[in-house]
């Protein structure tokens, strides 16, 4: 296990080195030079020259980037260009909100997800299975602005049953309900689809044979035997969903104006802020890459088979 | 190409006839069209006159031309998009799947990190900086689809880098370059043709995403996704604009979604039922 965890870590550590090398030239690349845009445009060149030196910008560029990595790595992403309110500050303001949404998106997709998949799983082949394919096809291929607008249409406006916009400040979490319904579809889509190909493994293993041969109940083989074994690839699943979330947030928080960080984003976006786009992408990236560190390790804690085969190959 | 058009199911067929559909209305939209999908008119806005199918939108603009053309846009950004990943993909799985060691450990550590990134993210801050336009859109599906490809392609050059005749052909003195070209490339193209279109359906729907966010080529220019955003504010007067280019764009994902799997469990498959 400390091997797998060293060999793991060699390869994340790199990764997340040439990350913020890809951040910080995407900065440097970006058009508009930063001491002009904090100096305003009427500044003149003694004022641009002193600001650039007090930023740094005179220095050589390896010298920028390893400041640029100290200040990172010390939690400073930087301020926004048009508020000047640290990035990270405003991140960690809006996190409840994508949080929340996010928590109940994956409740959803879990809970839908593994239930289409076992139905189509057991009912292989047959109408129900169609059903829940077909349900999953659609569910992949529906764009999320397209699902959230008629949601929005037909629960909000036409049936009343949620508010339009906004988030009602007395905490309630109705206005969470139908974009974290947006959000999960898709993912919830494609649990089903794989919840079922490896239920569909699972159940035509020995051990459910033998299980079946011993006289157990069919509910007790399909749940202590057959799911509990064909959960294990879900769990890469929900850490590889992690960026689809981000990404879908942007889209739901604009439609349904809930003041999270994809909202945030957008907004940055509109009003061509720079500082703070590429820190929520950084951070996006480094959540993203911690996480599924994380679900590797737990993976290989708990089945030390997949361990060994990841040593015998190359580590991922 | 018999083995295929042998196995193709029901859904398969009619995936394949929703994609040439939509390929042929691309090509022809010319002929189907009566009216410029360009042409603005203030008097019009969101009528329902006499020469216009479905009705005009908020800049008396001919929706029904505006659909067609659009599927001219969608086709041609997600395609060259595909292409371009491909292509990249190609490169770095090969050379890292048939080299191995340290080019291998660092090809796949670059493609980590590319698959890190929040894909749409990535793609819109690629096209801040690049500024927008057709290029721009197909370049920023390009850096996010290509990582994907390389890693799936570099695992296929990794089991044949060690198949018995590409070691023959190692023995009788063929040169690097040449077991590449004749030997591995054409043993993956079965393997190409099934991620190329089942990425289709990424690119489109990624294509429709920023057009929806207003991040994609230039407003005017007919896309789904950008009639989306547009129809969206007239929602409650005319929901029937969100409809026409959302269901649009469904298809043709869905289409391309079901044809890739058809083509996978066909041509591939080791890999049936898996994404």
């Amino acid at each position: 296990m400390l091997e797998f965890t060293l060999r793991r870590l060699s390869a994340t550590i790199p990764v997340l080195l040439g990350i913020l090398l890809i951040a910080f030239v995407v900065l440097y690349m970006i058009p508009g030079d930063p001491a002009q845009t904090i100096a305003g445009p009427r500044a003149d060149a003694e004022t641009l020259a002193r600001i650039a030196r007090e930023m740094g910008l005179d220095q050589p560029l390896h010298l920028r980037f390893s400041s640029y990595l100290g200040r990172i790595f010390s939690g400073d992403l930087g301020h926004s260009a048009v508020s000047g309110k640290p990035v990270l500050e405003s991140v960690v303001e809006k996190l409840p909100y994508t949080l929340k949404l996010a928590a109940f998106a994956m409740t959803f997709s879990i809970i839908f997800g593994i239930l289409a998949g076992v139905i189509s799983a057991i009912t292989q082949g047959r109408w129900l299975d169609r059903v829940c394919t077909v349900f999953s096809v659609a569910g992949i291929s529906i764009p999320v602005f397209l699902s959230g607008l008629v949601f929005l249409y037909v629960f909000a406006v036409k049936l009343r049953w949620f508010p339009t916009s906004g988030f009602a400040a007395d905490n309630s979490l109705m206005p969470f309900i139908l974009p974290a319904f947006t959000l999960g579809i898709r993912s919830a889509a494609f649990l089903a689809r794989i919840v079922r190909s490896s239920m569909i493994e699972v159940l035509n293993q020995d051990f459910i044979r033998t299980a079946r041969a011993k006289g157990l109940s069919p509910a007790r083989i399909l749940f202590r035997h057959g799911l509990v074994n064909a959960l294990i690839p879900v769990i890469t699943v929900i850490g590889l969903d992690l960026s689809s979330y981000l990404n879908g947030s942007v889209i739901v928080e604009t439609i349904f104006d809930l003041p999270g960080i994809g909202r945030f984003a957008m907004d940055a976006i509109l009003q061509r802020d720079y500082p703070v786009i590429q820190g929520i992408v950084l951070l996006g990236a480094i959540v993203f890459i911690m996480v599924n560190l994380a679900v590797d390790l737990l993976y290989a804690w708990i089945n030390p088979k997949i361990r060994d085969e990841m040593l015998g190959k190359t580590a991922r | 190409m018999k083995k295929l058009l042998r196995n193709l199911t029901f859904a398969g067929w009619l995936s394949f006839i929703g994609i040439l559909l939509v390929l042929l209305v691309a090509i022809f939209a010319p002929l189907l069209t009566a009216n410029d999908p360009m042409e603005t008119d203030p008097m019009r806005r969101l009528s329902k006159e006499e020469g216009f199918p479905l009705g005009c939108d908020q800049l008396g603009q001919c929706v029904y031309s505006r659909l067609i053309y659009g599927a001219r846009l969608s086709l041609i950004i997600g395609f060259s998009a595909r292409l371009s990943a491909l292509l990249i993909g190609l490169a770095v799985g090969l050379a890292a799947g048939y080299a191995g060691g340290w080019l291998d450990w660092f090809l796949m550590r670059v493609v980590d990190m590319f698959l890190a990134f929040p894909s749409l993210l990535l793609a819109i801050a690629v096209s801040m900086v690049m500024g927008s336009g057709i290029k721009t859109v197909i370049f920023a599906l390009a850096i996010v689809g290509w990582a994907e490809m390389a890693r799936i392609i570099r695992s296929a050059a990794l089991e044949l880098r060690s198949a018995e005749y590409v070691v023959a052909a190692r023995t009788l003195g063929a040169s690097h370059l040449r077991i590449v070209l004749t030997h591995i490339l054409p043993n993956c193209l079965p393997l190409i043709t099934v991620i190329f279109t089942m990425g289709m359906a990424t690119a489109v729907l990624s294509e429709a995403s920023l057009s929806f966010l207003g991040l994609g080529v230039d407003p005017s220019l007919p896309t789904w996704g950008g009639m989306v955003a547009s129809a969206k504010d007239y929602m409650l007067r005319r929901p029937e604009l969100v409809a026409y280019p959302g269901l649009c764009i469904a298809f043709l994902v869905i289409v391309f979604n079901i044809f890739g799997d058809e083509l996978r469990d066909i041509l591939d498959p080791s890999r049936k039922g898996n994404w």
